[in-house]
């Protein structure tokens, strides 16, 4: 492309990065600048094109009555798979025990972590940076490596089967992550605020019950989503630790689903997974939203 | 601080990773604290981490040096071995081909993948139209968050013989299972296309914080684009990018979910990466102690890039 008409087919509307000089014939950046906006688009359209895709496959299959894998002709769209999946035993139940194991093991990293953050963010002692650090270490190791001597300890004490094992199992994974974030929340809390709850002879369980934890909702929230949402994506933990149908989370009863039923229904199989999938994209929206807020405590002390 | 937008909101929390100036930085009370006084309120997270986090960890070392076993004379009767395991270990051609999987793995879509991909996203997108942003910006981490098993099934459902691409390309005359001949590129962009969101997210936080008059001096004295982002971009984001190879390695070294859907580690052995064949050593084959010893070695290579991660940034932080 020669200079000139470079020059002329600078996009009247481009944003202020292009220098613009007297009246718009002088364009400092332009002729490049606007080969490297339009190559940076058609970059960003090959890259959406590949991520928009396989989820476009699951939305198409869901909504086709009778769907081998990715027929090409989806144009009969109907919810006969949903309405055949949406029944007690397929979706509800292993929905209702996603949600009782995700939440059980949300609750009690949430409670059990803010009691532990509290020592951690508030007292001096010895024993705080060595166990910060095991914190740290600890949320690196890889899981999938811990789950079979955790398998095996299972057996050994007829734990394998049991939910509040399992939920007790998921709660210690969480646990560091939850403790660190929650440690962090609580060092945003003044200690100013709990000086005049001391001075009246308040308790370490008063001020973090009355003070701390109100002031520090919204990071509690984002512990608690956070759990709930990893604990409902998990797969591996009660795929390996559980065994009784009625017992079984969402995600391995998809899984049994799909690997047992002969034949595929592929449809139904999607209506599922995006069944499945909902709660954790309402549940990131939610978490998007108190993380765009400010943890800002400075409105609660006096100037 | 700004944070300029909704998923920058997020970056901007998780670009910080562990930011090490916590554990020094707090609000300490009194000195000569009773132990019961914060032994207490750390108790139940103790005995909770304690038996069924560290526990496992420590059994699993002796299982380690035992034949222990699900079937067998194994099962009921553990016998001392010694180092057997660890012997076996290392003259097991599944096991060594395992762990090079397991690194194909991990620099291919993690470290190559991801981390590539989700900076060019980053640094394309600035300055662009918001709302086209947006939206690709709600593309990808949907991606992301999704459920692992439903990731692997939307990937399984494009590359299996009859999928999504099989059905385009037949138009053209080729038809293949990608899932059986090219495992291994399968899982790789599988994995690149769910994690992508993570690296992006860290980066856009990052790029968010870098001064743009520092940007347009560099403009001004000359330098083209790709000095700007050698030697000015590249240096500021440091931090975010050591963080981010750190956080991904660990993420993806003990992925099972993705791969055990999509190709259960096959055809044969030649998508199985270590996570998959401490699953089929242990819980298919019953060999519940060699399972472990390869869970231990695992484990180790985890610990060590833990460890790297923690002394990089604590090292940068004394910068």
């Amino acid at each position: 492309m020669s200079a000139i008409s470079a020059t002329n087919t600078v996009h009247p509307d481009a944003p202020a990065q292009s220098t613009t000089v007297a009246g718009g014939r002088f364009h400092i950046t332009s002729p490049r600048a606007t080969m490297a906006k339009i190559s940076a688009y058609g970059v960003l359209a090959l890259v959406a094109v590949f991520f928009i895709t396989p989820l476009l496959w699951l939305v198409l299959a869901s909504l086709e009555p009778q769907a081998a894998v990715g027929s090409a002709t989806p144009l009969a769209l109907s919810f006969s798979n949903y309405a055949k999946i949406l029944n007690w035993s397929e979706t509800f139940l292993p929905l209702i025990n996603s949600a009782i194991q995700s939440g059980a093991t949300a609750a009690i990293t949430v409670v059990v972590s803010l009691f532990a953050a509290y020592p951690l963010s508030r007292y001096q002692m010895r024993f705080r940076r060595p166990f910060l650090y095991a914190i740290v270490f600890s949320t690196g190791l890889p899981l999938t490596a811990v789950l079979v001597p955790v398998y095996a300890m299972f057996a050994r004490f007829d734990l394998v089967d049991n939910v509040p094992a399992v939920i007790l199992f998921m709660t210690a994974t969480s646990l560091p992550f939850g403790i660190w974030l929650m440690k962090g929340f609580m060092d945003g809390v003044p200690l100013d605020l709990e000086q005049a709850a001391w001075v009246d002879g308040a308790s370490w369980v008063d001020s973090l019950r009355r003070i701390v934890a109100p002031l520090m909702m919204p990071g509690i929230a984002v512990i608690a989503i956070f759990t709930f949402a990893a604990q409902w994506g998990n797969f591996y933990v009660p795929f390996i630790l559980l065994s009784s149908t009625n017992k079984l989370p969402a995600s391995v009863a998809i899984y049994q689903f799909f690997s047992f039923e002969g034949g595929i229904e592929y449809g139904q199989l999607a209506a599922f997974a995006i069944i499945y999938t909902l709660p954790t994209v309402g549940l990131w929206l939610v978490l998007s939203r108190f993380l765009r807020g400010k943890f800002n405590f400075a409105g609660a002390v006096k100037g | 601080m700004a944070k300029p937008s909704l998923t920058g909101g997020l970056g901007w929390h998780l670009g910080k990773g562990f930011d090490l100036a916590l554990i020094s930085a707090a609000a300490p009370r009194r000195r000569n604290l009773p132990v019961w006084r914060w032994l207490g309120p750390l108790s139940p997270a103790l005995a909770i981490m304690g038996l069924f986090f560290a526990g496992p960890i420590i059994y699993s070392v002796y299982i380690a040096f035992t034949n222990k076993a699900l079937t067998g004379a194994g099962a009921l009767h553990p016998k001392w071995v010694g180092l057997a395991n660890y012997k076996q270990l290392f003259s097991d051609p599944l096991f060594v081909h395992s762990l090079e999987l397991t690194l194909i793995f991990v620099v291919g879509s993690a470290i190559i993948g991801q981390n590539t991909l989700g900076f060019l996203i980053a640094l394309l997108e600035r300055g662009k139209n918001s709302v086209v942003t947006a939206t690709l910006n709600a593309v990808i981490i949907s991606a992301w968050v999704m459920p692992e098993l439903v990731a692997a099934f939307c990937w399984y459902a494009y590359l299996y013989q009859g999928g999504t691409l099989d059905s385009f390309l037949h138009h053209m005359g080729l038809s293949e299972d990608w899932l059986y001949t090219t495992p291994m590129l399968a899982i790789v962009i599988a994995n690149v296309w769910r994690g992508t969101a993570f690296s992006m997210l860290v980066y856009s936080a990052g790029l968010s914080e870098v001064p743009t008059d520092l940007l347009e001096c560099a403009k001004v004295d000359g330098a083209g684009q790709i000095a700007l982002l050698r030697r000015v971009i590249i240096p500021l984001l440091r931090r975010s990018i050591v963080t981010n190879l750190m956080l991904i390695t660990l993420q993806t070294l003990g992925d099972f979910t993705l791969i055990f859907i999509m190709t259960a580690g096959g055809p044969g052995e030649a998508s199985q990466t270590t996570p998959l064949y401490i699953y089929q050593q242990a819980l298919q084959l019953y060999d519940i102690s060699y399972g472990t010893a390869i869970s231990i070695v695992l484990l180790i290579i985890g610990a060590l890039f833990s460890l790297i991660y923690i002394k990089l940034i604590k090292v940068e932080e004394q910068v």
